[in-house]
């Protein structure tokens, strides 16, 4: 099971890419088929078992887009 | 059980961030709440936006906020530390507002050793308005106003304002930090923090200078641009801290 689980508020997404380069396990990757009602494309997880909930995400996220979950017990 | 390990700071509001994808006013603007939620100040402070991309700051910030005219930010929050001197004050500027219209205000009220925290976000440009050369500025930078480059000859070299801070005496806490990767995230809000706590056992005057990016006006990508701070801006903007009147005393 994953260590962590990020949620996205994709309403405040601007697609600014920074949360996809400073994952260390490199599973946040750009979804061309969707995007959010201000017209960005949005974020998606790949391998979500892969996220160790270290919240580099939503610390570089300008937006305050992503929440992140850890299980209690596990550290990065 | 799950616990959630980062959220969004309740220091913000609901609103969207006007700024541009990528921009770290951003992560400046979340630095700033969290610091003042962990506190627990939210609800006695008064922030003063200046004039500039964050001018609309005011309603983002969940906090009592007041607008100042531009570079007028300081002056503006000198009278309201005065008459609410219980209030936790600071000042969120540019570096339009603070470095260049707004020097006199700024330095005059470091030099009062006024009782306030400003939080100076140096992003080398004008952005709210397209991109002019700023006093902040790298030499060789081009922007709208300066299409070849800053040159020295003409514009002068770009304004170090922490370290001309940390020459007046009254000023107790100067620092430049940067928001370019995770550890200096991390950084940035223990110095934003010590200002404000610094605020709050009335040690006097503190400014946090905090690099920052304008991805849109230095035609970069957001990410382009954090790498720029690390490779250009930091060269000659150095972080640390460059005064701390209370340190070991």
């Amino acid at each position: 099971m994953a260590k962590g689980r990020i949620e996205f508020d994709y309403g405040k997404c601007k697609c600014c890419l920074l949360c996809t380069k400073f994952c260390p396990t490199n599973i946040l990757v750009l979804d061309t088929t969707k995007i959010n009602e201000k017209g960005y494309n949005l974020i998606r997880v790949t391998e979500a078992e892969k996220c160790i909930g270290c919240a580099f995400c939503a610390m570089m996220c300008p937006d305050s887009v992503i929440t992140v979950y850890r299980l209690e017990g596990s550290k990065v | 059980m799950e616990k959630i390990v980062y959220q969004k700071s309740k220091g913000l509001t609901d609103a969207t961030l006007s700024y541009c994808p990528g921009c770290t006013h951003g992560i400046i603007h979340k630095l700033v709440a969290e610091c003042l939620e962990e506190l627990g100040v939210l609800e006695k402070t008064i922030g003063v936006a200046s004039v500039g991309c964050s001018v609309l700051s005011y309603n983002f910030f969940n906090c009592d906020m007041q607008q100042a005219a531009h570079g007028r930010a300081c002056a503006v929050a000198t009278g309201i530390k005065r008459t609410r001197p219980d209030s936790v004050v600071f000042t969120y500027q540019g570096d339009g507002d603070l470095a260049s219209i707004g020097i006199a205000e700024t330095i005059h009220a470091a030099n009062r050793g006024e009782n306030f925290t400003v939080i100076f976000v140096n992003n080398a440009i004008y952005g709210m308005t397209g991109g002019q050369m700023a006093p902040t500025t790298l030499i060789g930078q081009k922007t709208t106003t300066s299409p070849f480059g800053r040159s020295v000859v003409d514009h002068g070299e770009p304004i170090r304002i922490s370290e001309m801070f940390a020459t007046i005496p009254r000023a107790s806490f100067i620092a430049r930090v940067s928001v370019h990767n995770v550890q200096n995230v991390r950084n940035a809000k223990k110095m934003i923090k010590k200002a404000f706590q610094y605020q709050l056992e009335n040690k006097g005057f503190s400014l946090i200078e905090v690099l920052s990016t304008c991805p849109v006006n230095w035609g970069m990508t957001p990410y382009d641009a954090l790498q720029w701070v690390e490779k250009e801006m930091i060269n000659y903007y150095p972080l640390g801290v460059y005064k701390d009147n209370y340190e070991n005393k």
